[in-house]
């Protein structure tokens, strides 16, 4: 299980990483495991405002469709637009070439309310 | 892996796409040791055999298969099976895992009495060999069985053990079911993956190829409140003759029957799911039974139920729940085309 230092982590298996103003946000290795492969992803749109915890995205998988949830609240100031020819990065490349959107950071206070990755580790290995 | 009818199934290997892709373009070996095998002696007419199954059984020749399905009286599918005549009064039976007591049941009280018939599923073990590369494989593990024609089979060794090794399968692709004891089925297993061109493929894998045809799955496709009429097999239906489940399906035939099967095609990589709606014009008119990522079309796939509506090929329709919006046609089955099946 691949959970990377310098992210922050929710229960609903997204990962994001701060920099600056900037959020960007996407799946963690557990989640990408557990949907299998990921065929389409319903990308968010760029100045769509999003809330911490509440519906981002889509994204489907030969096995099912499950609900990707913002992990900050913000802006969306760019969506992973390559994801819609090739949803397979997801799989392959979760915490990099996967990732699902950048986000405005409207309140940087949000990540006390996420998991850094030793808690998330420990979240993880309990379920 | 996951828990089914008892069983622990194993969903994936290496991915449900890869396996999916290797099963069309090479030969994949599936594990399906929990189905059902009756044994049954007797003359089908007789012992009430005949009047058992929706399909013609007595002009079968022994050596060969045929499907079909039980009904009960209102018509309903109580299973769809596979019937292997073995010699002139010597018959097996392959039913679906999930409805081995059911069927039993079913069978016990609808043959004459005194028919000897065996329930032989636990101890009876089943390797799907499925893909354009099967025939190759079947040579070196069991030769006698590499020229039988579709939908026949043969009581033969298996790796100098014997079995019993058909030309059937799920998949849509020349392929091979072998049923052996259970306990030859791990050497057996192994034996196949040891040759580089076979690869496992799991029940995912399984399900995306028999909905890439249009293959109904039994408890979700077809069950007790469907009928083969809406069901689109009304060719495994033989008015011909006596069957449990006639009088209720000649009914229907007059009267119409109130849904249709479909097949649906999205315009886009997203699945129609079990369970979905079906809109036409925006209104609810079915719901669909089936559906998945077909690899092969790089779209979503689907089958289901329209209801009192002409079921166009070409029509427009959505499919989706209250949040989510698929475009989508009605086309035909199979979605993929000029496989291997029948080479």
């Amino acid at each position: 299980m691949n959970i990377p230092d310098g992210l922050y982590f929710t229960k609903e298996h997204e990962w994001v990483k701060i920099e600056g103003a900037t959020a960007t946000a996407g799946i963690t290795d557990y989640a990408q495991h557990a949907l299998g492969d990921v065929t389409f992803v319903e990308l968010p749109k760029k100045g769509q405002g999003v809330k911490q915890f509440q519906l981002m995205a889509t994204i489907e998988s030969v096995k099912a469709a499950s609900d990707i949830y913002a992990p900050v609240s913000g802006m969306i100031a760019e969506a992973n637009d390559t994801l819609n020819a090739d949803p397979g990065l997801v799989n392959q490349d979760c915490y990099a070439k996967g990732w699902i959107a950048k986000i405005n950071l409207a309140d940087p206070q949000e990540t006390k309310n996420l998991l850094d990755p030793a808690a998330y580790k420990a979240y993880v290995e309990g379920l | 892996m996951a828990p089914f009818a008892g069983w622990n199934m194993p969903i994936q290997y290496e991915g449900i796409i890869a396996e999916t892709l290797h099963t069309r373009s090479a030969v994949s070996c599936f594990d399906i040791c929990h189905m059902g095998e009756f044994l049954l002696k007797g003359d089908p007419q007789t012992c009430g055999l005949e009047r058992l199954v929706t399909a013609r059984l007595c002009d079968m020749p022994t050596g060969s298969c045929r499907y079909g399905s039980i009904l009960n009286e209102k018509g309903g599918v109580l299973d769809d099976l596979i019937v292997y005549r073995k010699g002139p009064a010597d018959w097996m039976i392959v039913v679906n895992a999930a409805t081995i007591e059911k069927d039993k049941k079913h069978f016990q009280a609808h043959l004459k009495p005194g028919t000897e018939f065996r329930d032989v599923s636990a101890e009876t073990g089943k390797i799907d060999l499925q893909g354009p590369l099967s025939r190759d494989i079947i040579k070196t593990i069991a030769p006698k069985a590499a020229n039988l024609g579709y939908y026949t089979f043969l009581e033969t060794e298996v790796l100098g053990r014997p079995g019993l090794v058909s030309r059937t399968g799920y998949t849509g692709e020349l392929g091979y079911e072998l049923y052996l004891p259970s306990q030859e089925i791990p050497a057996l297993w192994k034996k196949l993956l040891d040759d580089p061109r076979v690869k496992p493929a799991g029940l995912g894998a399984r399900d995306v190829l028999r909905l890439e045809m249009g293959y109904s799955l039994y408890g979700q496709d077809i069950d007790e409140e469907t009928t083969p009429l809406e069901a689109g097999l009304e060719k495994f239906v033989d008015f011909k003759k006596d069957f449990i489940g006639r009088d209720a399906l000649t009914f229907k035939k007059k009267t119409g029957v109130s849904r249709r099967r479909v097949y649906l095609r999205a315009l886009s990589r997203r699945s129609p799911r079990h369970e979905h709606h079906i809109f036409i014009d925006g209104e609810k008119k079915g719901l669909v039974t089936s559906g998945t990522f077909s690899p092969h079309l790089n779209c979503g796939i689907g089958m289901g139920f329209l209801d009192n509506a002409p079921a166009a090929r070409g029509l427009d329709i959505c499919v989706g729940d209250d949040k989510i919006k698929i475009e989508a046609v009605i086309t035909d089955k199979p979605f993929v085309k000029h496989t291997s099946l029948k080479r």
